[in-house]
């Protein structure tokens, strides 16, 4: 098969793309540049963006011998990941732009213009299996190693373009084998650290970050009877389950901490309460992509955060919206608007929607 | 097949033997004693030779690292001289379409060392506009520290009317220099008659060894060393000689000098069959640079292909077996329209779809016809993956 390797300059996608081309597959290494003024994702950075990283990415197409390119998807990038970041934190949601890239950029833009090109699939150094029925159908299942699990923010890509792809690290038990390998192999990122933060975020300072893009829009922070406690510079820095940040000046009458409950963008409030009121029984979620047909109700597992866990529940799916019940109420806390509801049936992903609400055990509703 | 010589060519079997017998040999060009004497002999040798193919004295000869290092020689040498001179000579004139060997250099020294600088226009065949250049002599000259203009260009091959600006520029008392680096051993160089003040030129663009460059630098002319340290070439550039790479490098230019004309005429045929084979191929396809082949360069071909990711060109040729480039430099690894379209007028999508065909002394019938059998499926692909990464967006 021809296959396009992309190569973040990372360890994961360079054993990715050696395992490819051990295969006997015709691999040409691909960069995805993702800003257009690189100081931007500076050296020193905690992502993946910078220009060392294109560095190192093509020192690993050169000592796997495979053709390298960058490709400049900086324009799509900024438009459909950070643009859609700030504006969904804008209308009060909480965005994994993980999901985002891979929905708009990996395995959409790179892709299609990948197979427009004559590649039959793409490759990158995810964490997670792609298991191939007796009929051909394909299926996404949780890595090995479950510490390194991405199944999560694969969810989002569809059968079509997991029919297209190759994840070459879903079997290893551990990242210390990945290096080990990488090491083993000559690729000089073996000892590289991994990527963390949002890559478009350098310093790692969400919220200066959505300062410098929305501005100061002060608003008051109130409890669940209405009443003031404190004021904030922006209803788009506070998140549910956020704690820091608060600046309340007197103390909750049981002395507790306070916690964001919900944001309500249209206000401008944040809305606060104790850890107990996080507690939620159910999430209701839209957008909803299929790895197979998903009908009626059936038992699933529920994951809300890339690295949370997964939660018995009962799937409803009706008119495209998907009802999900947990099984223990209170099983999962401080869920919003905006995070991505993958459902599992064991290690295999059946599909994932985006939260539009979730019911508190105790009271109200996060919008 | 290798259809970037523009980017640089094979050694001449003669300048590859010549470096590799003097790299063996031992002896510091500064040295007094006997191995440094011998040393000094092939360098001077080597200068002279130089000197007598493009036209120079051999005390005009400045060697360098390479064509980027004397063409930062010339820009800062030249404006730090200058202005020492007369602190009100702070313009620097380059034009729109210099190599980033000049453009950098030029910038940098707008920011860090008080130059205002003057990008001089082109036209849409990216020929610099002359009366441009009169006017702002006219109005500035005796605030104008350099002139930099390009003997030809290295990515649409227009050759620049040198005559012209050195006239205008001599009426105001301004030192032009030019980067010859793509024109010497394609089109007459000769650097008296030329009547520049300082000339870039590169080994390895000319069939010998990367690493070595010239700056030929008028007699007298006063030049602010960039590189300071043991005092060799004239005290402009310290650093010790490599005596194998300018011997190679001297042999290099003289060759390609005395070839010249045969090469232009072998070469010039070979292009305008694959300009016209292009041109049956993908008719939309646009020829770049003048299409009167007396003002540019025989070797050089540049087209753009509408709809057409430049990137997805060169993969898809480059898995075809043939290698070619878009012609501009990246930006930290991040393939930019090129500076020079932009320039010339042409808008930023049509300029991502360029590709620069450029031979050399192995090209044969045979490579322009690999290149023209493959380029119609070539392009098809390109313009439907330049279309998908549009269509994309949900």
């Amino acid at each position: 098969m021809r296959v396009l390797a992309a190569l973040s300059g990372g360890v994961d996608s360079a054993v990715a793309a050696a395992r490819a081309v051990d295969a006997g597959h015709d691999v040409v290494g691909v960069h995805m540049a993702l800003s257009r003024t690189r100081d931007q994702f500076r050296t020193g950075s905690r992502g993946c963006c910078s220009i060392e990283d294109a560095g190192d990415a093509r020192r690993a197409a050169d000592v796997l011998g495979i053709p390298y390119y960058v490709w400049d998807l900086s324009e799509r990038f900024e438009e459909t990941v950070v643009a859609d970041f700030v504006a969904e934190y804008e209308a009060g949601r909480t965005p994994n732009p993980c999901v985002r890239c891979n929905e708009h950029i990996k395995f959409a833009t790179l892709l299609d213009k990948a197979v427009a090109l004559g590649f039959d699939a793409v490759c990158t150094g995810h964490y997670a299996r792609i298991e191939t029925r007796a009929d051909g159908t394909r299926e996404l299942h949780r890595a090995r190693d479950l510490a390194k699990d991405q199944s999560y923010v694969l969810a989002v890509m569809g059968p079509e373009r997991l029919a297209r792809s190759m994840f070459p690290l879903g079997d290893v038990a551990s990242k210390e084998v990945t290096r080990a390998e990488a090491a083993a192999r000559g690729l000089s990122v073996s000892a590289k650290p991994d990527s963390y933060d949002i890559c478009f975020v350098a310093d790692g300072d969400t919220q200066g970050f959505l300062r410098s893009r929305l501005g100061s829009q002060p608003g008051e922070i109130v409890d669940g009877s209405g009443a003031v406690l404190g004021q904030h510079d922006g209803a788009y820095a506070f998140t549910v389950g956020q704690r820091k940040g608060l600046s309340i000046g007197r103390p909750a009458p049981d002395g507790k901490p306070r916690y964001v409950l919900s944001v309500e963008p249209v206000n401008n409030r944040v809305v606060v309460g104790s850890a107990d009121e996080l507690a939620v029984h159910a999430v209701e979620a839209d957008r909803a992509v299929w790895f197979a047909d998903a009908n009626g109700s059936f038992a699933c597992s529920l994951q809300v955060r890339a690295h949370g866990s997964a939660v018995p529940a009962r799937a409803t799916v009706r008119d495209g919206v998907v009802e999900v019940v947990l099984d223990a109420a209170g099983d999962l806390r401080g869920v919003a608007p905006g995070q991505s509801a993958v459902l599992y049936d064991g290690t295999r992903v059946l599909g994932q929607a985006t939260v539009t609400s979730a019911q508190r055990v105790t009271a109200g509703v996060a919008r | 097949m290798y259809l970037d010589h523009a980017a640089t060519t094979p050694m001449l079997p003669e300048a590859a033997r010549v470096l590799a017998e003097q790299l063996v040999r031992t002896g510091n060009p500064s040295s007094l004693h006997g191995s440094g004497r011998a040393a000094r002999r092939v360098v001077e040798e080597a200068r002279e030779r130089l000197a007598a193919a493009l036209g120079a004295r051999p005390s005009e000869v400045v060697w360098t690292s390479g064509g980027t290092e004397a063409d930062n020689l010339a820009v800062k040498g030249l404006f730090w001289s200058r202005r020492n001179e007369d602190k009100r000579r702070r313009r620097l004139l380059v034009s729109a379409v210099e190599h980033h060997a000049v453009l950098d250099p030029a910038f940098w020294m707008a920011e860090h060392a008080g130059a205002e600088l003057v990008l001089l226009p082109v036209d849409g065949d990216g020929t610099v506009d002359v009366d441009a250049l009169g006017e702002e002599l006219e109005r500035n000259g005796d605030q104008v520290a350099l002139i930099s203009v390009m003997w030809a260009n290295n990515e649409v091959g227009t050759l620049q009317p040198l005559d012209d600006v050195v006239a205008l520029a001599r009426r105001h008392g301004v030192p032009v220099h030019a980067d010859a680096v793509q024109a010497v051993g394609q089109v007459p160089v000769d650097f008296g008659a030329s009547g520049l003040d300082a000339m870039t030129v590169s080994g390895h663009k000319v069939g010998g060894p990367g690493g070595a460059g010239a700056l030929l630098a008028r007699r007298g002319l006063d030049l602010t060393p960039v590189l300071h340290g043991g005092g060799q070439e004239r005290g402009v550039r310290s650093g010790t000689l490599d005596a194998a790479l300018i011997a190679s490098f001297g042999l290099a230019v003289e060759h390609a000098a005395a070839g010249r004309d045969a090469f232009a005429a072998r070469v010039g045929a070979l292009r305008d069959s694959l300009v016209a084979g292009v041109e049956a191929a993908v008719p939309d396809a646009v020829l770049r640079g003048p299409r009167d082949t007396s003002r540019r360069l025989p070797a050089n071909a540049h087209f753009t292909f509408p709809g057409c990711e430049g990137d997805s060109l060169l993969y898809l040729l480059d898995s075809a077996g043939i290698e070619a480039s878009t012609g501009s430099a990246c930006q930290a690894g991040v393939p930019r329209p090129s500076h020079v379209l932009l320039a010339m007028g042409v808008d930023e999508v049509a300029a991502r779809g360029a590709l620069r065909f450029s031979l050399g002394h192995p090209s044969t019938a045979a490579d322009v016809d690999a290149l023209l059998a493959a380029l119609p499926g070539v392009v098809d692909r390109a313009r439907a993956a330049g279309l998908a990464t549009v269509g994309s967006v949900t």
